[in-house]
């Protein structure tokens, strides 16, 4: 009975062990940060990894820099705009390619994968030019077009594969129930794919929200300047000095949105990327 | 309320033909029934006349109006899909309101038709609950409600009874039944089962490959089937099929040589030409009468099936075919024992090598004479 207790236990112990070096390693980098943030600049590189006092001077060094607040109210307009276009042009994408069958279906399926692959130096330029001719340059709208055309593929895809797992019968019952297309769609449809469209919305926010070289290549001015770049032009008092702590009180604060958004549709997405695997 | 005309309706998915010339009428406030083999096509008919599916060519007409182009709401129909297709996320309120909201229907009449119909259906007390809270029956209930609710001119099901157990099935077939006396609508009822198409139909439509084969109240199906694949196809236990060699015997009918049974003259009218062909005789096990054998005549009977209330005799032929006979219960007979059966000519059929039944003798006669005169 020993060998095999002591074996159960060793095992258990090693599974934790692992779990504790995967967590330290995930997060280990954002809880140096957020130490860092708390400290005075004075004592910025003292290494230590505990925060002995609290001192919440570099988050009010940053939030009183009107250039960031104005970069953190950007980067909520184009990442829920993004959000908002990617779902609806998804979704109705989605039905055609889920539920309408046509010919030269799979190969619109292919090439919206296909797009996806390019990567985004490739598009770079011609995408400025885009821009700049639809008068996009340096403001929201230009980010919002340039992320779209990032996003839209895997929503397009994902949103696809659900909406086919849908059963016919449920869109013929709605069909008889006088539905049309777009009834079926948002009220038949869309409340059995919110788990997908949780799982689809929040990967569009997070890329639209942590994009940075679209962002630095797209504007100009510091007031439509999104935070990842604004983070990144934090400058110091001189040429000679990084702002440490400025910098992580930055980051910190613009990751708390996204860790608020994981915890509370966390469920869904966990339904949601597992849905499509088991059947029922 | 409605009649409902098929003209020649076909159905083809790209080159394969799933429906064939199907010509049908349905008076108002019918049951009919279509009843065949899996694959035949009824579900696809039935979508026809739902306007699930286009129909390729024919007429489709409901109280005399061509409706080929028109969307289910507007030909006035409600269906009952075989899996229920419940909206998942709606109570059963919603579920029997969505399509009254969609019809744009006041809130007031809305309301009022959602609870008479699930007052009809007894579904009172589950109206606030979701359907994956509801027992295999209680789901079928909400379904017909959808359906009902709008108050279609034509109710459609298609195998609705399929997912229900045994015990639950006899009893929503008679609940089905009991509705369609009290709505007085027409309906069309979908289903490989025959019993079940036996004791709800006026009428039943039997498909085969997408043609139809014959159209006929239970009782006409039963009696005079028109082909061998409907007299194989209602009845349980199935007919048995022997084949026979017969001789023209004038007005009485034809004489044949049944094997292990002996001669028989029947009263059916063989074709002019066809005299020696071979013919297929066919004899439901209720119509069999056998008679403890002496000797080594008659058949082995291999199996005896108790079933309480009526007994089956499995009976071995010399070509090893199994023949079914009914007999009381409990059963006088044993397995490994012999009978000879016998049987009442008038109630046997026949069937030639296309397996088209030979019409009775005396109708056959007056037309003969008709043409002779
Ligand atoms: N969309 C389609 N495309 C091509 N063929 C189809 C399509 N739908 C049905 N069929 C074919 O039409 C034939 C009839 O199908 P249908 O579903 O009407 O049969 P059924 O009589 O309802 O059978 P079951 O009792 O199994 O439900 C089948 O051979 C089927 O393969
Ligand atoms: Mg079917």
């Amino acid at each position: 009975m020993s060998l095999r207790t002591l074996k159960a236990v060793l095992l258990k112990i090693g599974f934790w062990l692992l779990v504790a070096v995967l967590m330290v390693y995930a997060i280990f980098p954002f809880y140096y940060a957020v130490v860092t943030s708390l400290k005075p600049s004075s004592e910025l590189f003292e290494v230590s990894y505990w925060v002995d006092s609290v001192d919440l001077s570099n988050y009010a060094a940053v939030l009183s820099q009107p250039t960031f607040v104005a970069a953190i109210r950007n980067s909520v307009i184009v990442a829920l705009s993004v959000v908002a276009i990617a779902l609806l042009l998804g979704l109705t994408a989605a039905w055609a390619l889920g539920r309408v069958r046509f010919r030269g279906r799979t190969t619109v399926m292919m090439l919206v994968l296909g797009v996806s692959m390019f990567p985004q130096v490739a598009v770079l330029s011609g995408l400025f030019e885009v821009i700049r001719t639809l008068d996009l340059y340096n403001s929201p709208g230009g980010l919002i077009l340039s992320y779209t055309i990032f996003t839209l593929p895997f929503t397009v895809w994902i949103l696809t594969t659900f909406m086919r797992q849908l059963p016919d019968e449920l869109e013929e019952a709605a069909i008889v129930d006088g539905a049309s297309p777009w009834v079926t769609l948002t009220k038949v449809f869309m409340p059995l794919l919110w788990p997908a469209m949780a799982t689809t919305g929040l990967l569009a926010f997070i890329a639209a929200w942590n994009e940075f070289l679209f962002a630095l290549t797209f504007t100009l001015t510091d007031s439509q300047r999104t935070v990842p770049v604004a983070i990144a032009l934090i400058s110091g008092g001189s040429q000679y000095e990084l702002p440490w702590g400025p910098i992580m009180a930055a980051s910190v604060i613009v990751t708390v949105p996204l860790v608020v958004l994981v915890v509370i549709f966390q469920r869904r997405i966990v339904s949601g990327l597992t849905a499509g695997a088991v059947k029922g | 309320m409605a009649s409902l005309t098929l003209e020649k309706i076909n159905k083809r998915f790209g080159a394969t033909r799933v429906i064939e010339e199907v010509s049908l009428d349905i008076k108002d406030g019918e049951f009919v029934v279509f009843v065949g083999p899996s694959g035949c096509g009824k579900s696809t008919l039935l979508r026809l006349i739902a306007g699930l599916e286009s129909i390729t060519h024919g007429d489709l007409m409901i109280d005399g109006q061509r409706v080929n182009d028109l969307t289910p709401p507007e030909r006035g129909i409600g269906m009952v899909f075989q899996s229920y297709a419940l909206y998942p996320h709606m109570s059963v309120y919603d579920n029997i309101a969505f399509g009254l909201k969609l019809a744009k229907s006041e809130k007031q009449t809305v309301d009022e038709r959602v609870r008479r119909t699930a007052k009809i259906l007894q579904l009172d007390g589950l109206l606030d609950r979701l359907p994956k809270a509801l027992s295999g029956g209680q789901r079928q209930r909400v379904a017909i409600g959808r359906a009902m609710a709008r108050e279609p001119k034509i109710l459609l099901f298609d195998e609705p009874l399929s997912n229900l157990d045994a015990a639950l099935r006899v009893q929503t077939r008679n609940e089905i039944a009991h509705l369609h006396e009290r709505l007085g609508s027409t309906m069309i009822y979908v289903t490989h089962d025959q019993v079940e198409a036996m004791t709800l139909a006026d009428r039943i439509v039997v498909l085969n490959d997408g043609y139809v084969e014959q159209t006929g109240s239970p009782r006409e199906l039963y009696e005079q089937p028109a082909s061998r694949f409907v007299a194989g196809f209602i009845g349980s236990p199935k007919m048995n099929f022997l084949d026979v060699d017969a001789r023209a015997e004038g007005d009485a009918g034809c004489r044949i040589q049944v094997p292990g049974i002996g001669e028989r003259v029947l009263p059916r009218r063989l074709a002019g030409d066809s005299d020696d062909a071979p013919l297929t005789l066919g004899v439901r096990p209720e119509h069999l009468t056998p008679t403890t054998a002496a000797g080594e005549a008659g058949f082995r009977i291999v199996n005896v099936e108790y079933l309480g209330s009526e007994a089956y005799l499995y009976l071995e032929t010399s070509n090893s075919d199994t023949l079914v006979c009914r007999s009381e219960a409990p059963s006088p007979f044993a397995r490994g024992e012999r009978v000879t059966l016998d049987f009442a000519p008038q109630r046997a059929h026949l069937f030639d090598h296309d397996g088209r039944a030979l019409p009775p003798a005396d109708v056959e006669q007056m037309s003969t004479q008709a043409t002779i005169s």
